[in-house]
Order: structure tokens, then C-alpha cells, then sequence
């Protein structure tokens, strides 16, 4: 019957059938996954590596600016990929400062070029869009450019470009649409501000920049931006990086504020106004003091709104089908298996309430989930003690209880904190600062001195962060850290 | 009568300088011996031996300035626009270096004396078990008595006195790191890491470099063959990761002469030196003019001016390193020794400093903790890195037997080398484990950008007694490096294609 329904192919018959509740082997697929991000596109090869008909679904509705990209999602689009290959980028006008020291030589004024590079980090992204639409041919996975959204509880609206409309039925269903930039809701914020999903696309240099918000996306952004000579600014509503052990947040704060980038704290814009058009063109932003009642302006070239993401699960049908999301924050509530209210719905990545935003944790909960459906497996994604790096112009990677936490869950009393400040060898030949870089672990002393917590900042955190994340993995203990020879001459022997 | 000192050290280097400095926090009354034989070029140098003045630290900061030339060449993909040609200057990275040394040498010596340890720029040797006598740069004599003496006197570079002009023409890497004019076109001739390490970075800064190789690279390394199992450095007998580094290092522009035997080396009118040598696959003698020949043929113990046969202390005939046991403790009651100069540990800062600080804890300090040489973990800094903790793929399967290990492998392209357009072909992570049910982790081997960085949380998880399932609930970093290693999936024994494609 499945058979027979394939070559019909007709969507009204698919609704007839599916005005009733269609019988399980009757479905157009074993799974749809909506959403070819990073955990979506996971899931999805994984289901086709034990022969299941699985379809993927992705669209990116144009920024308020006219952005949009091909398939991969955040990560490979506008997240991840993008900002590390633009940090690089900025690094190695960095490094061209340093090389004087080491005894390179070239003229004294080094321009850097916005187009050439973002050509070159578009093609890179160009390519990895390919090569996902091979690996999905190659493993059978269907894909279409359609936006998806459930009219019944196992069918699915899928809107393409020309607003075509076709339906599909699947089994299961794995939820995993990401987020998008969030606006101000202010005067002037879609009109003219940009977002990072126009940013690493962005067709013309940005010029003189102010970059409202504090979270990591914010400091990112403003730190390369500095790095490859753009005036920088950025506005804070309140503290940095909310959510991370905010002494190393400060640190990140001063090292920028130190090495060119402008803070204006406290303050929020109320309005954005064009002065001049142009690519870029001047826009005046209008601020307001949140301590009180003060009122301040300021002209920039662009204004780069990262003030936080929000879910895309208000307009995907969840409704009709009867999965709960926060009301306030949009984001979908799951068990310990990704899995929604409805027992054959699941959701993974950034939309899930409660876990962390990061393509790693989807990729992982993705495949996991695929194997306990299909292969019979019980492993369960672990969440616990995950790793990050936020790439600031100096790297902070992190794994575990911020000191805050530390002290919250355990007691001031019950924890020690060992810390050093270290100077990289590469920084002493060019007269580099030699008391920024840091690290600290935090230890549980009731339980043998458990390192529950890393953190550091310097050059490669990552790279330095990752090993430490599997060691605190394996239980870690300060004893045990203390035997452990260090490589030498390495930052990450600290 | 009294002895002067609690504790004498004679080698001011990383092993002797951590046990003297750590045994004054116990408040006892230490002297330090340091002197540095001029080379037979006549370079020498201050206090803080090998690792700080012709090791590890000039050699990391000459290799930051080869990777800088690369990093040149990638910013113009990243849009920087910078004048061609680009020209490097010997003398102004070599006076950065070589003024962040003499910073080094000036911060001991401060240290010593906050920490009232007596520092003396003497020859020291042995007229008995608690006796050292020396003779100042001024032919001045001191004699130091002390209740217990440590030896840390380290190694030098061995020339190979057998082949004609070795000695009057050729360096060897203490002089390299101070020279004050460029080596020009350069032929150092290896065995070890350390040759690899140099050819690497004068490439790296335009000049003309070949590395001239007897047999297979990164191998017969002379102390290996004499450490015990145990303590068998990782890299010492991996061929497939040697390769995969010098294989690099041709692409990069050093030339090879493999199998190829030096005969002598010869002074020209224009003062540069003539080459011949033996081409062993050829059969035939080759010649080749240079500015500069390097001798990295190994390192010996230097202890022949310490007169330890006048005391007793026992050393290895073959070597001439001293033979120590579990607590560094000499065949000599009272006398110990650490560092480079011991028989059968790794030659490496860090352990040397470990051992010394142990050693001056169980003397002074009421403890009784041993060093724990087990699973140190090491980078070799060629152009390409390569680091590595636990047990080499050989070693395991001579260990544990091929069928009882399984090797997990990828090749894997790092994200900064796609739009700089570099040759990944060589970037390369494997983990070596027991097959058994719990699959610990034997052996973890990385070769990529930063693999200091990247092994050294790892071989924290190893000394955990990390297994592979553990790894591999590790979440990812993204995007690095280090993260291929939580992405190991592939096995050796599958013979599946072990590259990464895309996230």
C-alpha cells in the first residue's frame, strides 16, 4: 500500500487518507526532520545509515535585511563557521604585529581588505552547503527547500520558494528549527540595524560599528571587528555574558576594553535613525540610561543588534499538534530523550528548553537519539560538564561549575579555587601583556578534591579547553591534575 | 666536621633549580653549582641551563617566528594586504630571542638570592661524598661540603668526532640559538627531534635547509633503546607519524638527503663549507657547498669532569648517564640526581622539575612520594606539531599483542587552513586502546597546529585512566582541533577511509 500510494503522489489523496488517522505503514517516511542545522542533518544521516526513509526540511526565511543562505544552518551559515574563519582573520592582524618583533619585515601601514575576505569565508561556506546536499543524495536522505509546519499530528505542510505547497507523513518527527536573531522592537531596528545573519555576508565593509548587547555572539563579533580596524562600540545593558563566571567575563571585558574596543554600559538604544544612506550609510542611534534618566546619541556606519536568539517554534504548527513550548521563551521542554509531551514528536538542538546552545550538544543528541529509535540503543546524551570557548579577541574556554555556581551549590567553605596568571612564550618577544592570560580550576573538596570546574584565558582556549573536558570526564581530581607532566613550553601546562 | 650546606646542586638547569629552590622553603641551607662549558665554537651562556638558554625556550620562540611567516602568507587570504616581497632579519629575531633569555638568567638569579640560596658560577667535581671543589673564572678555588648533593649537570651535544672537519666547522644547537648572523643555507644533520625541530624553523624563515638522515627519522633515538619499557617516550619508535612530519616538512621547502652518510666537511676560500657524504642507495659520494653545518646527533651526559669515579657513583658504560632508582638515589649514599643526566628517564623540562621538587620534598619535606614518570606527555615542535601521551602503536602491540589493541584514526582538516588554501595532507589524530571491555587509552598521538595545547588536557585523562567510551561522551569544542579527538570513530582495522568530511 505504501508502494501504491508513491505513485499516486497526489496530495489530495494524501489528505483523504490522512483525514483519518493513517495506519503506521502507510506513512510517506519513518522520520521528517524539520530543520538542516546541525542536529537535524545529524539525525537525519544517522536514521538513513539504518535504512530508514527519512526526509529533511530547510528553509531560511530572509533576514529583515534581504539575508539568506543555503543548507546547514547557524553553525556553518552564520554561526560557528563563519565567526571562527572572521577571529582568525583578526588574529592574524595580530599576528602581523608580532612578526615585526620576530624579525619579519614589510611596509610599516597593513590595510585589510572586508571584501577579500568575505569572499573567501563565503566560498568556504558555499562549499560545506554543497557538500551537505551531496552527503544527504549519497545516503538517500530526501531534502527539500520548504518551509515545514504540522497541519495533523503526523503530516506536514512543506512551502518552497514559489509558495508551492505539498504534504508528507511521517512516523516520528524530530523537531530542530534552531533560532534566529532577536530585534529591540524599537523605531528604526529592522529598517536599518543588521544582525549576525547579515554580517558575514555582508556585501561592503561595516565601517564605524556600535554592537548592542553583551552576550558572547556581541563580544565576538565587536572583538574581530577591532582586530581587523574598525572603530568599535559596544552597549551594554547590563553585565557581560550572562550565565558565565563573571570574573572571567570581566577579564574579557578589560582585555577589550584595553586593546581598542569602546564600552558605553548601561545604557539601551531607543531609537535608530538614517542620517545618510549608503553602503554603509550613517545611521544615528539615540540611547537611554537604565540607571536613570539620562539620554545620549552617537552616529555609526552599522549597528549590529546581538542581543539574544529566539526560538522558531511559534509559527511551525506546533499548536494543531499539541506540543508544549514556553509560552515566554519559546523553546520546547523535553525528557532526558529529546523527546516532546507528544510521544512521537522529538526536538533537538538550540531550541530545547534547558540545554546548551552549541552545535557539538546537538550533533550528539541527534545521532543518540536516531540509535535508541532505530538500533535499539540506550545511551542517552550526556549534558553534563559540556565544554565552550567563546572566541573574544583573547579565547575563554570553559568546562563546568562557574565559581558562582561552585559556591551557590556547594558553600564557599567546600570549594577551592586555585588560579594563576601566565604569560605565553610566543608574547614575550613582541612585548605583549604579560598578566591577562589566566586560568583557574575549581575543586570540591568534600568529594577528594574534584576538579568541577576549568577555565581559561589565552591563546587556542579551545584546543586547551578540550583535553581538560575529557579529563574532568573521567573525574578529574586536583591529585591527579598535580601529576600530570606538563608539556613544555605550552600555555596549556599551566 | 659540619658540612657547610644541607644541600648542594651542582647544575643550575630546570631539575637542579626546582630542587634547590623547593628545598630553601623548607628553610635549609642550599648552594647551587652552575657553570657552563664554552662550546668549541666558544658560546656560552647564564644560568638556567639547557631548557632556557639552548633549548626549549629559544627554540619555541625561533619556531613562533617561522609559523609567523606562515601566518604572512595566510593573511593576505583573509584580506590583509601587505607589500610583497616580505624579508626576514636574522639578527633582530635572534637579539628578541636571545634579550628574553638573558631576562630568564637575570629572574633565577634574583630568585636564588630572595630565596637565600648561595649561587656559585664554579666547575664543580667530587674529592669526596661530601666534598664538590672549583675553580672560579678567576682561578679562584671554593670547596662546598654538604650533607646530601644532587647532580643535575644535564647533557651537551655530541659531535661525531669520526668524520673529518666536524668539530672545527660544524655547530651543534648551542650555538645555533646564538648566533648573531643568519646560518645562511643550512645542513643540519639529525637523528633526533632536535634536528627536525631546527630544520623546521630556518625553513620556516626563508633559508635554504637540508636535513641529512642515516636511517628512518625520529628513530634510534640512543636512550630509547636503553629506557625500560615503561618509561619509553612515544614518539621514539613511530614511524607512521614521523613520516607523516618530515613528509610535511618536504612539502613545506626542507630538502631530505635520506640514507646518506656524512665523510667530511671542509673549509672553502670563500669561507663556506664543503659537504661530502656517502649515498648509501646510490652507492655513490655526493658534495654540496653550505653556509652553516649542525650536528644534532644526539647529547651526552655531562659528567666527565665530575670525577664520580674518585666517589663511586655508578654510571652506565654505554651512556655515561648516571644510574639512579625510584627516588633519583645514586649507587652513593647521600648523592642524587635528575634531569637529562639520569639513566633511563625522559629528557624533558618538566620531568626533570617534577623530579627535583619531589626530591627535595622527601629530603627536607617528611614525604615520601615518587616520581611518576608514567604516561608524560610530549610535542615536538616541527613546522607541522606533533604531540603525544602514553604508549606509540608499536609499543602497544609489542605490549599487548595486535589483536588486543584497536586503533582509532582520522585525518582531519583544520577549519583556519580552508580559506588560507594550506595543504592539510598531514594533519593526523590517533588513539591507541585495549580492545577489552573497558577500551582504556594507551596512547594518544596528534599532529596539527597547536598539538602542545591540544594533547595536554588529554594526557590529564589518561593518568584518569581514560577509556574510550569516556572519550567519546566528551561533547566537542567547535570549531578546534582538539575536537577531532572526541570524533574518533574509524578504526585501523576497518580499513575504512579515515577522513573527516564536514561537521
Amino acid at each position: 500500500s505504501v508502494q501504491a500510494h508513491k505513485e499516486e503522489d497526489n496530495p489530495q489523496n494524501t489528505m483523504e487518507v490522512n483525514g483519518l488517522t493513517p495506519m503506521p505503514d502507510s506513512y510517506d517516511y519513518d522520520l521528517i526532520v524539520i530543520g538542516g542545522g546541525s542536529g537535524g542533518l545529524a539525525a537525519a544521516k544517522e536514521a538513513a545509515k539504518y535504512e530508514k526513509k527519512v526526509m529533511v526540511l530547510d528553509f531560511v526565511t530572509p533576514t529583515p535585511q534581504g539575508s539568506s543562505w543555503g543548507l546547514g544552518g547557524t553553525c556553518v551559515n552564520v554561526g560557528c563557521i563563519p565567526k571562527k574563519l572572521m577571529h582568525q582573520a583578526a588574529l592574524l592582524g595580530q599576528a602581523l604585529q608580532d612578526s615585526r618583533k620576530f624579525g619579519w619585515q614589510f611596509t610599516e601601514e597593513v590595510k585589510h581588505n572586508w571584501m577579500t575576505m568575505t569572499e573567501s569565508v563565503q566560498n568556504y561556506i558555499g562549499s560545506l552547503n554543497w557538500g551537505y546536499r551531496v552527503t544527504l543524495r549519497d545516503t538517500k536522505v530526501t531534502y527539500e527547500n520548504a518551509y515545514g509546519e504540522f497541519v495533523g499530528p503526523h503530516t506536514i505542510k512543506a512551502t518552497n520558494k514559489k509558495g508551492i505547497e505539498k504534504l508528507y507523513t511521517a512516523e516520528r518527527f524530530i523537531i530542530a528549527t534552531g533560532e534566529r536573531p532577536r530585534y529591540l522592537g524599537i523605531p528604526g531596528d529592522k529598517e536599518y540595524c543588521i544582525s549576525s545573519d547579515d554580517l558575514f555576508s555582508l556585501p561592503y565593509c561595516p565601517g564605524k560599528t556600535l554592537v548592542v548587547g553583551a552576550s558572547y555572539v556581541a563580544l565576538e563579533c565587536a572583538g574581530f571587528l577591532a582586530g581587523l580596524g574598525l572603530d568599535v562600540t559596544v552597549m551594554v545593558r547590563s553585565i557581560l555574558l550572562r550565565g558565565f563566571d563573571q570574573d572571567m567575563a570581566n577579564k574579557i571585558g578589560e582585555y577589550m576594553k584595553e586593546h581598542g574596543v569602546s564600552f558605553i554600559r548601561e545604557f539601551v538604544p531607543i531609537k535608530v535613525e538614517q542620517v545618510e544612506e549608503g553602503t554603509p550609510g550613517i545611521l544615528k542611534v539615540t540611547a537611554k540610561s537604565t540607571t536613570g534618566d539620562q539620554i545620549i546619541e552617537g552616529e555609526y556606519n552599522t549597528v549590529l543588534l546581538a542581543i539574544g536568539r529566539d526560538p522558531c517554534t511559534r509559527k511551525i504548527g506546533l499548536d494543531k499538534v499539541g506540543v508544549n513550548i514556553n509560552e515566554k521563551t519559546g523553546k520546547i521542554p523535553v525528557n532526558n530523550e529529546e523527546q516532546t509531551n507528544v510521544p512521537h514528536i522529538y526536538a533537538v538542538g538550540d531550541i530545547l528548553q534547558g540545554k546548551l546552545e552549541l552545535t557539538p550538544v546537538a550533533i550528539q543528541a541527534g545521532r543518540l537519539l536516531v540509535r535508541r529509535l532505530y538500533a535499539g540503543a540506550t545511551l542517552k546524551c550526556d549534558y553534563v560538564n559540556v565544554p565552550t570557548t567563546v572566541f573574544t579577541p583573547l579565547e575563554y574556554g570553559a568546562c563546568g561549575y562557574s565559581e558562582e555556581t561552585a559556591v551557590e551549590k556547594f558553600g564557599e567553605e567546600n570549594i577551592e579555587v586555585y588560579h594563576s596568571h601566565f604569560w605565553p612564550l610566543e608574547w614575550t618577544v613582541p612585548s605583549r601583556d604579560n598578566n591577562k592570560c589566566y586560568a583557574k580550576i575549581i575543586c570540591n573538596i568534600q568529594d577528594n578534591e574534584r576538579v568541577i570546574g576549568f577555565h581559561v584565558l589565552g591563546p587556542n582556549a579551545g584546543e586547551v579547553t578540550q583535553g581538560f573536558a575529557a579529563a574532568i570526564k573521567c573525574g578529574l581530581t586536583k591529585e591527579q591534575l598535580d601529576n600530570t607532566i606538563g608539556i613544555h613550553p605550552v600555555c596549556a601546562e599551566v | 666536621g659540619k658540612n657547610e650546606y644541607d644541600l648542594l646542586v651542582i647544575g643550575g638547569g630546570s631539575g637542579g633549580l626546582a630542587c634547590a629552590k623547593e628545598a630553601a622553603q623548607f628553610g635549609r641551607k642550599v648552594a647551587v653549582l652552575d657553570y657552563v662549558e664554552p662550546s668549541p665554537r666558544g658560546t656560552t651562556w647564564g644560568l638556567g641551563g639547557t631548557c632556557v638558554n639552548v633549548g626549549c625556550i629559544p627554540k619555541k620562540l625561533m619556531h613562533q617566528a617561522a609559523l609567523l611567516g606562515s601566518a604572512l602568507k595566510d593573511a593576505q587570504h583573509y584580506g590583509w594586504n601587505i607589500s610583497q616581497p616580505v624579508h626576514h632579519t636574522w639578527s633582530v629575531m635572534a637579539q628578541g630571542v636571545q634579550n628574553y633569555v638573558k631576562s630568564l638568567n637575570w629572574g633565577h638569579r634574583v630568585q636564588l638570592q630572595d630565596k637565600k640560596v648561595k649561587y656559585f658560577n664554579i666547575k664543580g667535581s667530587f674529592s669526596d661524598p661530601h666534598t664538590v671543589r672549583g675553580l672560579t673564572k678567576a682561578g679562584k678555588e671554593t670547596v662546598v661540603t654538604a650533607d646530601n648533593i644532587v647532580i643535575a649537570t644535564g647533557g651537551r651535544p655530541k659531535y661525531p668526532a669520526h668524520i673529518a672537519g666536524a668539530l672545527e666547522h660544524g655547530i651543534t644547537s648551542d650555538d645555533l640559538f646564538w648566533l648573531k648572523e643568519s646560518p645562511g643555507k643550512t645542513l643540519p644533520s639529525f637523528i633526533l627531534y632536535i634536528s627536525l625541530e631546527c630544520a623546521g624553523f630556518l625553513t620556516g624563515i626563508g633559508l635554504d635547509t637540508t636535513v641529512m638522515m642515516r636511517s628512518i627519522p625520529l628513530r634510534g633515538f640512543d636512550q630509547a633503546s636503553h629506557m625500560s619499557k615503561k618509561n619509553q617516550i612515544c614518539f621514539t619508535t613511530q614511524q607512521q607519524m614521523a613520516s607523516l612530519v618530515t613528509e610535511h616538512m618536504e612539502s613545506y621547502g626542507t630538502k631530505f638527503l635520506k640514507r646518506c652518510f656524512p665523510a667530511k666537511v671542509e673549509k672553502l676560500k670563500s669561507n663556506r663549507l664543503q659537504v661530502t657524504w656517502k649515498n648509501a642507495d646510490l652507492n655513490t659520494e655526493e658534495t654540496d657547498s653550505f653556509d652553516t653545518v649542525m650536528w644534532a646527533v644526539g647529547r651526552v651526559p655531562d659528567t666527565k669532569t665530575l670525577n664520580l669515579e674518585a666517589v663511586g657513583v655508578k654510571t652506565n658504560s654505554e651512556t655515561g648517564k648516571i644510574i639512579v632508582d625510584d627516588s633519583e638515589a645514586t649507587s652513593v649514599p647521600h648523592i642524587y640526581a635528575v634531569g637529562d643526566i639520569t639513566e633511563g628517564r625522559p629528557e624533558l623540562t618538566p620531568t626533570a622539575i617534577a623530579a627535583g621538587r619531589l626530591l627535595a620534598q622527601r629530603l627536607f619535606g617528611q614525604s615520601s612520594e615518587l616520581m611518576d614518570y608514567d604516561s608524560v606527555p610530549t610535542t615536538v615542535f616541527t613546522p607541522l606539531e606533533y604531540g603525544c601521551v602514553g604508549l606509540s602503536e608499536e609499543a602497544a602491540v609489542q605490549c599487548h599483542g595486535s589483536d588486543n589493541i584497536e586503533v582509532y584514526h582520522a585525518y582531519y582538516k583544520p577549519l583556519e587552513f580552508t580559506v588560507s588554501e594550506r595543504d592539510a595532507t598531514q594533519c593526523y589524530v590517533k588513539m591507541v586502546c585495549l580492545r577489552e571491555r573497558e577500551q582504556r587509552i594507551l596512547g594518544l598521538h596528534f599532529i596539527g597546529p597547536n598539538a602542545g595545547e591540544v594533547i595536554q588536557g588529554f594526557a590529564l585523562g589518561i593518568k584518569c585512566g581514560a577509556t574510550y567510551p569516556q572519550l567519546m561522551k566528551t561533547v566537542g569544542i567547535h570549531p578546534t582541533c582538539a575536537e577531532e579527538v572526541t570524533k574518533l570513530r574509524i578504526t585501523k582495522r576497518s580499513g575504512l577511509d579515515a577522513t573527516v568530511t564536514g561537521c
